[in-house]
């Protein structure tokens, strides 16, 4: 995988189900509500880019966006 | 039929499931997944007379049609029932649609979030390992009555700040609403005038005096316009916090307890890799979810190209959209470390369980203590499981066998 990935949650569709923070907790906030949201920017650090499919494939509102630059 | 003798509608046996399905027919109590798998084969969406009309959708697909479809399906009316009783036991926000369903739900999210779930967490390690305490040297017990039921009570109660002591109370109240009250309107009605009154006693202690618990936040609560909370308001999410906190988790840990102990290798799995627990907790979830769900149908609309009419009520089930071949491969199947989950347990869309992160944790810890204390169990072969009916699905005797000891 040569490209550098990069995560956006999709506030509409966030549900506040919380599995992405349980199985990727270093790309993923939840803020006061329990909705999440991209931690800074969404660049999936070197090495978390299986958690980040992970989430994804885990939320169930089909919530997270994963885009490769 | 005569209104003024309000008789109740009889129930006889299911001839033919894909026309008159009934979810309080025995069969199904005692095994629904063969029979949603017969629905599912026939028809995206299935409908019976019973219950004044009722469609189940049987996809994970045409559920998630639904549960997003807040336009053509109400959440006025969230339980299936014999009749259909006035829309006055609001119980915001299960039964709000939108535009009053987001302030209702926002006031209760901050409370449920997984990091306030992480301070009550050492509470209920506590109690799980107190209700073991009890019964540890008998060599066996009913889970269910001795150990699941009162694990989500007791800490229901602790975040609203009512006594844990009153868990007998909260407990009949829940089985007459989820239970007997489908059949019967007066039990149900008593229950929620009980429980109702129950609640009001506590809002008044607290005008007097506020506490630093969940029933104070939601009397403190202001809705968008900046005024407090009806009472009415209050004492109907309090009456959901309750019946919603306690069958529901109640049922999940006693469907795990119940799996596990008929499952020796993934028990070994559990506590040879405990980091497994929160994946296996949510394939236990899918596989056993406890909570179906309704809508009113309110306009006429086509679901995965079935046609639905008003008037009828939709049993939305989640637990037969978690068992979808189409979307879950060996859906049929417990696979403890299913790496793939997106299941519906907890809903979707605008309704999802704002309990979800209590549910999980308790899940969890439940299942955690139990295991350190009682690696090894089984179910007792001179008992018999036996599940309950209706809207939440679980153990309610769950006899198990398991070493003596301390």
């Amino acid at each position: 995988m040569s490209g550098q990935l990069k995560i956006h949650v999709n506030q509409d569709k966030c549900q506040g189900h919380a599995r992405c923070k349980s199985l990727a907790p270093e790309l993923f906030d939840l803020d006061e509500y329990g909705n999440a949201h991209e931690v800074g920017d969404g660049r999936v650090p070197a090495g978390l880019e299986d958690k980040a499919w992970l989430a994804q494939s885990n939320c169930p509102e089909i919530a997270i966006e994963i885009t490769e630059e | 039929m005569s209104d003024s003798a309000r008789i109740m509608p009889e129930h006889p046996p299911v001839l033919d499931w894909v026309n008159d399905f009934d979810h309080t027919d025995p069969r199904w109590t005692e095994d629904p997944f063969p029979i949603w798998d017969k629905l599912r084969s026939t028809s995206p969406v299935v409908h019976t007379d019973r219950f004044l009309g009722c469609y189940m959708p049987t996809t994970y697909e045409a559920v998630k049609e639904i549960a997003y479809d807040t336009d053509h399906f109400s959440s006025r009316r969230v339980i299936v029932r014999d009749v259909r009783p006035e829309i006055s036991n609001r119980a915001p926000p299960i039964t709000s649609d939108p535009p009053d369903h987001k302030p209702a739900k926002q006031l209760l999210l901050p409370p449920f979030t997984p990091d306030a779930m992480k301070k009550l967490e050492p509470r209920v390690r506590v109690i799980c390992n107190e209700l073991i305490d009890e019964f540890i040297a008998d060599g066996q017990c009913d889970a269910a009555s001795r150990y699941t039921k009162h694990v989500p009570v007791r800490a229901i109660a602790h975040m609203l700040g009512i006594p844990e002591k009153d868990g007998d109370l909260f407990i009949g109240w829940i089985h007459c609403i989820l239970e007997l009250g489908i059949k019967d309107d007066d039990v149900l009605m008593k229950a929620v005038h009980e429980m109702t009154a129950y609640f009001a006693g506590h809002l008044a202690q607290r005008k007097a005096k506020p506490a630093d618990d969940l029933i104070s936040t939601l009397m403190q609560a202001k809705d968008k316009d900046g005024q407090p909370l009806s009472d009415e308001h209050v004492l109907g999410s309090l009456r959901l916090l309750l019946i919603a906190g306690i069958d529901t988790t109640w049922s999940a840990i006693g469907s795990s307890l119940w799996h596990l102990a008929r499952t020796p290798a993934d028990r070994a799995r559990l506590v040879n890799e405990p980091e497994l627990m929160p994946i296996a907790v949510e394939e236990l979830l899918r596989a056993y979810s406890p909570v179906t769900m309704a809508r009113e149908v309110m306009k006429e609309t086509v679901v995965s190209g079935c046609p639905v009419k008003p008037g009828n009520m939709v049993l939305l089930s989640f637990p037969a959209a978690n068992r979808d071949p189409a979307v879950f491969p060996d859906a049929d199947k417990v696979v403890i470390d299913r790496k793939e989950n997106r299941h519906a347990a907890f809903g979707l869309g605008i309704h999802r369980c704002v309990g979800s992160n209590l549910a999980r944790m308790e899940m969890t810890v439940a299942i955690e203590e139990w295991l350190k204390r009682i690696p090894d169990f089984s179910l007792d072969p001179a008992g018999k499981v036996t599940w309950s009916e209706g809207t939440v699905r679980g153990p309610r005797q769950l006899p198990i066998l398991f070493k003596k000891t301390a």
